[in-house]
């Protein structure tokens, strides 16, 4: 457990780390760089206009430059966006809660529906009994989020829900292989045969120890989520990340972008980890011990 | 082949078949402007009417289609190479180098894959030429798209290195060099090729979502994505319903891969 905790805070932390380098390269790269406006206005002498020149200098050290700006990503300096004119990390205090929230009920209500029809289509057993959640999953998958926000937005639903519509058919056909899968172990054929209700079967039985598995969909939601967030968000017009996101791309502000990828990469490890603790913990907890290693 | 399989086969087939021959389907290119016909419904001449340029939308969706069903897959080449090569190379050398490279496609997929894509996108001029923003969006698909199949890959090669046949062929006294180009390589086939199929969606998708916010291919070159920029007038749409004809092409084709490749029966979760 101790070593799986290590092994997730190295990840995160080499996340930061070449993220960063990323960043600090892309920035260096991009159009613009090393160029001041102020060096163009007439009103500053000759020896203020050396003196500017010589501050942008010290940028030119490459590995001085990256210094600088890991040192100030990490002290939650994320730069200055040059086409809003104002500190990233302002923009992003602004708009982070609203594309947390539209995900948050984008993942949760996404989650629910692919559990419950997944469930309902492993107690309903009918032939064709999945027909209308596969077809409906089957056109969730095929569709581009942009396509899928533009329809809600014709039909007056709000954005969220088109982050649960993208979530859903991943959630659904994972979590039906595993009941499935799990339904039809032995010792849920003992449990049938020994008379329990099928509802009984169901929870306790298939739903109970396929659940861990089911928690590690988490992490692959979140990232699918904030990856649907950017065309959802431009679509629905909501003042969120992804929309930042979208605006820094068509403005070419890399600094902006950059760190917003990187913030959103830290965001998704961070729960992947959680989700992999969570079911590390739960193994450590559930799991007996080989025959061989059991003591006598 | 299931019945549901043969009839996606079938549609994918009359949808490529119809893009290729897309010349001798329309008269009009997909850049001709017919200033007397603005905004004209479906009609013998312009089956799917015409935009508000005057351009034939039939025309402007059989290439589009040929543009995204000619380079979702060249995009799904060079990222199943790529792969090919990263997670080959992680598979047979094993050791520390598996552990790095594995940590580096780790890295590199923990890293939102759209965020990445814009970010990169934006790197490069966004002002070039149709044909060259074309090769530009493929391009990055290709290059960016290696990380998911590079895992699989080399968990592929992991099997087969530990396989009899290649310790025979080592123990034989083969070159590595030789090892992994005739032994190793030639028995990943399926692999690489189920890596390749399952890119193409992907690909096609992530084509749309880019065009749809402005970053795909530009005007006047036709693609799914950059026509399915109309749709955002909603009262156009609502007086102009067959507007709606490449969102309904893009979802039936993406539909009918993902179950000829058996995709929406695993999930994907690229």
């Amino acid at each position: 457990m101790l070593s799986l905790l290590l092994r997730q805070a190295r990840r995160i932390l080499l996340t930061v780390l070449l993220g960063g380098l990323l960043g600090a390269t892309l920035v260096r790269l991009g159009p613009g760089f090393g160029v001041d406006e102020r060096e163009l206005d007439n009103r500053l002498s000759a020896d203020s206009q050396q003196a500017i020149r010589m501050e942008r200098a010290k940028e030119n050290n490459i590995a001085l430059f990256y210094v600088r700006y890991l040192g100030g990503f990490l002290h939650g300096d994320f730069g200055f966006s040059r086409s809003l004119n104002r500190p990233v990390a302002e923009l992003l205090k602004e708009r982070l809660p609203l594309t947390l929230e539209s995900l948050g009920y984008g993942v949760f209500g996404g989650a629910s529906m692919g559990l419950v029809l997944a469930l309902l289509t492993v107690w309903w057993r009918a032939p064709g009994s999945d027909l209308v959640p596969a077809l409906l999953s089957g056109l969730c998958l095929a569709a581009p989020a942009a396509i899928i926000a533009l329809v809600l937005l014709w039909i007056g639903v709000a954005s969220r829900w088109a982050i649960a519509l993208v979530v859903f058919p991943h959630v659904y056909r994972y979590a039906k292989n595993q009941l499935i899968a799990t339904s039809q172990s032995p010792h849920v054929v003992a449990a049938e045969a020994k008379g329990l209700s099928s509802w009984r079967v169901l929870w306790a039985h298939v739903f109970t120890p396929a659940a861990p598995q089911l928690a590690a969909l988490a992490g692959i939601s979140v990232s699918l989520a904030f990856g649907a967030s950017i065309p959802i968000e431009v679509i629905c017009d909501t003042p969120g990340v992804g929309q930042l996101a979208w605006r820094a791309a068509m403005d070419r502000d890399l600094p902006m972008l950059v760190t917003i990828t990187v913030l959103v990469a830290l965001m998704t490890l961070v729960v992947n980890s959680l989700a992999d603790l969570a079911l590390a913990a739960w193994k450590n907890n559930t799991v007996p011990p080989a025959a061989g290693s059991a003591p006598a | 082949m299931s019945f549901k399989q043969k009839f996606a086969l079938a549609i994918l087939g009359v949808a490529v078949v119809a893009s290729l021959g897309a010349g001798y389907l329309v008269q009009s290119s997909y850049s001709e402007q017919f200033r007397d016909a603005i905004s004209a419904p479906p009609s013998a001449r312009f089956w799917l009417g015409t935009d508000e340029l005057g351009r034939d939308r039939f025309a402007r969706l059989l290439y589009g289609t040929r543009v995204s069903m000619l380079l979702a897959p060249a995009a799904a080449l060079l990222a199943t190479l790529i792969a090919g090569l990263i997670g080959g190379a992680a598979g047979y050398l094993g050791g520390r180098w598996e552990r790095m490279i594995t940590a580096g496609v780790d890295l590199f997929l923990s890293l939102p894959w759209l965020f990445l894509l814009l970010a990169v996108r934006a790197l490069l001029p966004l002002n070039t030429s149709p044909v060259m923003s074309v090769m530009i969006t493929f391009l990055l698909l290709g290059c960016l798209g290696w990380a998911g199949p590079a895992r699989i890959i080399r968990a592929g090669t992991r099997t087969l290195v530990n396989s009899d046949f290649l310790v025979q062929a080592s123990a034989s006294g083969v070159s590595r060099w030789r090892l992994f180009w005739r032994h190793l390589l030639p028995n990943l086939r399926p692999v690489l090729l189920a890596q390749f199929w399952i890119s193409i969606p992907l690909f096609i998708l992530s084509e749309a979502n880019l065009g749809l916010l402005g970053l795909g291919v530009s005007e006047p070159l036709p693609s799914w994505g950059a026509m399915l920029r109309d749709l955002e007038n909603y009262s156009a749409v609502l007086q102009n319903p067959w507007m709606l004809a490449p969102a309904v092409l893009l979802v039936a084709v993406v539909g009918c891969l993902q179950l000829l490749l058996g995709t929406e029966e695993r999930g994907v979760s690229c």
